[in-house]
């Protein structure tokens, strides 16, 4: 997806490395950093519904859901380019739409016709909808995430009530990821080492034997990490420590968000703007 | 917490805490255990260690060490009886076991498995139901003992690896275990890591129970060694004995570094 977990791989697994999450911490030591979770994570999402049910012939009520999350990235002090980067994430899933949905949508004016392609101003009234409401949505879980520590959101979807089964795969995954590709990497490399040399057909019994051996070593590790949390009284459930009550500032941004997104969402509805 | 199996006839019986200086940290009778293909790793094994010893197992790979300290807190149950403080070794007392025996693992990466290094040194009293400000407290201790204290915060994977080892030591430090078993604690770390983990292992008031292939670190950590090869107790005693006996430690594929003069008496 983005470059959120490429690593510099001549840095060695045991060294001090600086990830990107922390990076971004020390980088933007924005106002919204400072929340907790639990109000970004309903905040964005909530957003986001609201964006999705909004009328699609409503074009300046996106441009204004726009603006508003413009105006929480800025108090974020995040880099434009680093949300834009993250932001190319959308492009394919727009680009599958552009290409299958007007098809699908041939009443109403034709505005293009080129062979059997045949543009309406309908369809296009369709893709521009699907285009931004995926856009606004992304931009939003953008600053979710540029302004969440991964443990944060993950400890903050715990106290939501997200099932546990969901809230520990989650985290689990955060802690091996890295694990999992220097294991994969050091494999390549030693294939490489003995002069493996692929070809396009040749490489795929190879592939798929690392493939094999790398569940099986995550499968033990699975089986050794349960073992370490056994051994320490665990016994099915999961404590989650540090009990923090939701401040002022955590209610008055989740009140402000939805404030402005529910202003302009009844905008749109009464057509008034 | 679990209902005593007795007849109604019989006075409950109080739970006697086991007087310390008789009850041995850890005793072992008659221990065997074999896999489930049917291999069998240790065979007959008899060992008593006393409260505040410091025990070093050593033997060559395959003989049944790590097997060992698994037994210890009831992560594998093989035939024989085990006891630690006194207390028997029995699914009723697991959870009190565990709490006495703290094990820490070969790979640090897989005893950190929680974000941070506070969650992960936290997981464990956490487990034994402990208050908020206890947690912390305990936290705060065990970081300390390791020389991380005030590293709360900072994600696991971002450590070098031998604070990931120090760490892995905090995670059992804050269940106060009474006694700790260490699986080959120094394997991987430079020398300056290894003398720092050293010195805080030497430094902590408990049974110390360790797996090694680093017969050094046996001489200087531990008064007492045990030979396991092929799963049985082939040699018990003071450590200088046993690590300068080279005909016993060459009948058990074990050696020490070229031209090692040991401790300066």
């Amino acid at each position: 997806m983005t470059s959120d977990v490429t690593m510099d791989p001549a840095v060695d697994v045991g060294s001090p490395t600086v990830g990107t999450a922390r990076r971004r911490a020390v980088d933007s030591p924005g106002l919204l950093e400072r929340l907790d979770a639990r109000a970004k994570i309903l905040g964005f999402v909530i957003f986001a519904v609201v964006v999705v049910t909004t009328p699609a012939h409503a074009g300046w009520a996106f441009v204004l859901y726009g603006l508003t999350l413009v105006f929480l990235a800025a108090l974020a002090r995040l880099s434009p380019l680093a949300v834009a980067k993250r932001l190319l994430v959308v492009v394919p899933f727009v680009v599958v739409v552009a290409v299958f949905l007007p098809s699908y949508h041939q009443e109403g004016r034709a505005i293009l016709e080129w062979g059997p392609l045949r543009v309406t101003d309908r369809g296009l009234l369709v893709f521009w909808n699907a285009a931004a409401k995926a856009l606004l949505a992304t931009f939003g879980m953008v600053i979710l995430g540029l302004t969440t520590h991964f443990q944060e959101l993950v400890h903050g979807l715990g106290r939501l009530h997200v099932p546990r089964v969901f809230v520990l795969t989650l985290s689990f995954m955060h802690r091996y990821s890295h694990l999992f590709l220097e294991e994969s990497r050091r494999m390549q490399r030693a294939m490489q080492s003995r002069n493996y040399q692929p070809t396009w057909l040749g490489q795929a019994p190879a592939l798929g034997r690392m493939l094999g051996s790398l569940f099986l070593r995550s499968y033990s590790r699975g089986e050794r990490v349960y073992v370490a949390m056994v051994s320490r009284g665990y016994e099915g459930t999961f404590p989650l420590a540090g009990d923090r009550r939701l401040r002022a500032s955590d209610v008055v941004f989740l009140a402000c968000l939805l404030a402005a997104a529910a202003a302009i969402r009844t905008a749109a509805a009464l057509g008034s703007l | 917490m679990e209902a005593p199996a007795v007849s109604p006839t019989t006075p409950v019986p109080l739970r006697v805490a086991p007087r310390p200086e008789t009850a041995p940290a850890v005793l072992v009778q008659g221990l065997s255990f074999a896999y489930p293909d049917g291999t069998r790793v240790l065979q007959d094994i008899d060992l008593r260690v006393e409260p505040g010893e410091s025990l070093a197992l050593v033997g060559p790979n395959g003989a049944g060490k790590s097997t060992f300290l698994l037994q210890l807190n009831g992560i594998l149950r093989g035939t024989g009886r085990i006891s630690v403080l006194g207390l028997a070794l029995e699914p009723k007392n697991l959870r009190e076991i565990r709490r006495r025996v703290g094990l820490v693992f070969q790979d640090p990466e897989d005893q950190l498995f929680l974000g941070t290094v506070g969650q992960d040194v936290a997981f464990g009293p956490a487990n034994l139901g402990l208050s908020p400000e206890e947690i912390a407290q305990r936290v705060k201790e065990a970081l300390e003992a390791v020389g991380m204290a005030g590293q709360e915060e900072r994600s696991s994977h971002h450590l070098s690896f031998g604070q990931k080892k120090r760490v892995a030591v905090a995670t059992v430090l804050s269940m106060r275990p009474d006694i700790l078993a260490l699986d080959e604690p120094t394997s991987n770390l430079d020398p300056k890591s290894r003398r720092r983990l050293i010195e805080i292992l030497a430094a902590l008031p408990v049974t110390k129970i360790v797996v090694t292939h680093d017969l050094p670190l046996a001489y200087e950590l531990c008064e007492r060694t045990v030979i396991l090869d092929r799963g049985r107790v082939v040699a018990d005693g003071p450590t200088e004995q046993i690590l300068t006996d080279q005909r016993l430690l060459a009948e058990h594929d074990l050696e020490l570094p070229y031209r090692f003069a040991g401790p300066a008496a």
